[in-house]
């Protein structure tokens, strides 16, 4: 087996350090008359860690959606790691699996056992062999804390278990970025933290994530960046400690009064 | 009693039911496959294929059955020398396979796409976040949640496709609706309990099916 020193270059060249990993140019989509994405404009780095908040209708769920293109654009670039976003087939099924995703609704699935959820992308998108997924899937499942529930059906865990479940499902295909959309939103109260401490724990390995949620806790343990949301437009953006103490805008200050109110 | 238990020495009822139980078994299968294939179609991103499967549904389901296997017989094999079989009687068997299962497989078609609707979007939109590309994510996660789904509605289709079997009967095939019609003709005496000899053969054969289906989609139903 010979490297192609040719190839090497052109990837070495195409992924200078300074390059965001994901890169988004004057994306605007519709729903319909309702313009849910106004020319958004954002780069997020290599580890960097960016939270995404904002009212409901605000279109920050929509965005996250985009970067893997479960929803589709009207126009402008998405770019992840250099490369832009391929419309369809084989090329946006190879990106998608370099880009993990965690749901509000969890999205296990329901036919399989905790383990085979983990495994089915390493054996089948990535050609791995059932043992070593089966290690790889493990070691994740430990690291969430529900590797004693590796043989059962999701609809047997509790939703924070579930979620666990989707984050180490996401990791097994060792992705360059990982997106979450609202993954505590459909949690019970006391769920939250197991959740949200292994999301925290992530962060600090040095993952790259672009989190839609409303956890200002999280924001402020983890984010380096929060990005404020309203009428598809990117608000106001800034460190999590200057954006809670001293936002900016009022659409900011405003919503900020109405979730921090008690 | 004598003269009714006569019928049954003079003409074998059982073998009969076997043609149609046969012709039920054969039509399942390949129904189910062309059924699959279609329901794959309709629910694929590619328009034209979702075209095709609609357009073939719409076909099928509404041509009268009997109209399809008189095609087979009089317009494929009689003016076309379609031939499946060098053996006479087993060329009509097989053509008549041929017409049940091209009938049904509209049906099949559609009791999968309801069963595509029980699962939720969430499952297609996991599937493809890690990279599945649609037929992998069909084989994989779509479709066996869907056909546990649709074991009721697919049950129906069986139990369907087992009475309708008896429209063979049109394409020359000698099976049970063909016997009795002989019968009734030379045992004109014994017309009532031929017609409910017949009748309660089917019911004795279609029970099961309901059973069985109503058993296995609760048993095998996805817990969400």
């Amino acid at each position: 087996m010979t490297r192609d020193p040719q190839s090497s270059t052109t990837a070495s060249a195409s992924h200078p350090p300074t390059q965001p990993l994901v890169s988004l140019k004057n994306v605007n989509k519709h729903f319909g008359e309702l313009h849910v994405l106004k020319d958004i404009n954002l780069e997020v780095a290599r580890g960097e860690v960016v939270v995404v908040i904002g009212p409901s209708g605000s279109g920050k769920s929509t965005l996250c959606r985009a970067i893997n293109r479960l929803e589709t654009i009207d126009n402008g670039e998405i770019r992840i790691d250099g490369k832009e976003l391929p419309a369809e087939g084989k090329a946006l099924a190879k990106l998608r699996a370099d880009v993990g995703m965690v749901f509000q609704s969890f999205n296990l699935f329901a036919h399989k056992s905790i383990l085979e959820n983990v495994t089915l992308g390493p054996v089948k998108v990535k050609g791995m062999k059932p043992t070593a997924a089966k290690e790889l899937a493990m070691s994740l499942l430990k690291r969430v804390g529900v590797d004693n529930q590796a043989q059962k059906l999701p609809a047997q865990l509790s939703g924070g278990q579930q979620q666990r479940v989707a984050i180490a499902r996401a990791l097994a295909m060792q992705p360059k970025v990982m997106l979450f959309d609202e993954p505590t939103s459909a949690l019970d109260p006391e769920m939250i933290n197991e959740v949200l401490d292994a999301m925290v724990s992530l962060a600090k390995e040095g993952m790259t994530m672009i989190v839609v949620t409303h956890e200002m806790g999280f924001a402020r343990k983890a984010a380096d960046r929060v990005i404020f949301m309203a009428d598809g437009q990117i608000v106001e953006q800034a460190t999590p400690e200057e954006f809670f103490t001293n936002p900016k805008s009022d659409r900011a200050k405003d919503f900020l009064g109405k979730i921090l109110a008690h | 009693m004598d003269s009714f238990l006569s019928l049954f020495e003079q003409y074998d009822v059982a073998a009969a039911f076997w043609v149609n139980i046969q012709l039920t078994f054969w039509a399942a299968i390949w129904s189910l496959l062309l059924g699959t294939l279609l329901a794959l179609f309709r629910i694929s991103p590619i328009a034209s294929l979702q075209w095709f499967g609609a357009t073939y549904v719409n076909i099928f389901r509404n041509t009268p059955l009997t109209i399809i296997i008189a095609f087979g017989v009089l317009a494929l094999f009689g003016q076309l020398s379609v031939s499946l079989s060098s053996d006479f009687n087993l060329n009509f068997f097989r053509l008549a396979i041929l017409g049940l299962s091209l009938y049904h497989a509209a049906f099949v078609c559609e009791a999968i796409r309801s069963g595509v609707n029980t699962v939720p979007l969430g499952q297609a939109e996991a599937a493809r976040a890690i990279g599945l590309s649609f037929l992998p994510a069909a084989r994989l996660v779509i479709l066996p949640q869907a056909f546990r789904g649709a074991i009721a509605p697919l049950g129906n289709v069986l139990i369907a496709l087992t009475k309708n079997s008896t429209v063979a009967a049109a394409g020359s095939v000698a099976e049970s609706a063909g016997l009795m019609k002989t019968m009734i003709e030379f045992r004109s005496d014994m017309v009532i309990p031929i017609f409910f000899t017949f009748a309660f053969g089917f019911v004795l054969i279609v029970i099961p099916i309901g059973l069985l289906t109503t058993w296995a989609s609760k048993k095998l139903a996805v817990s969400r």
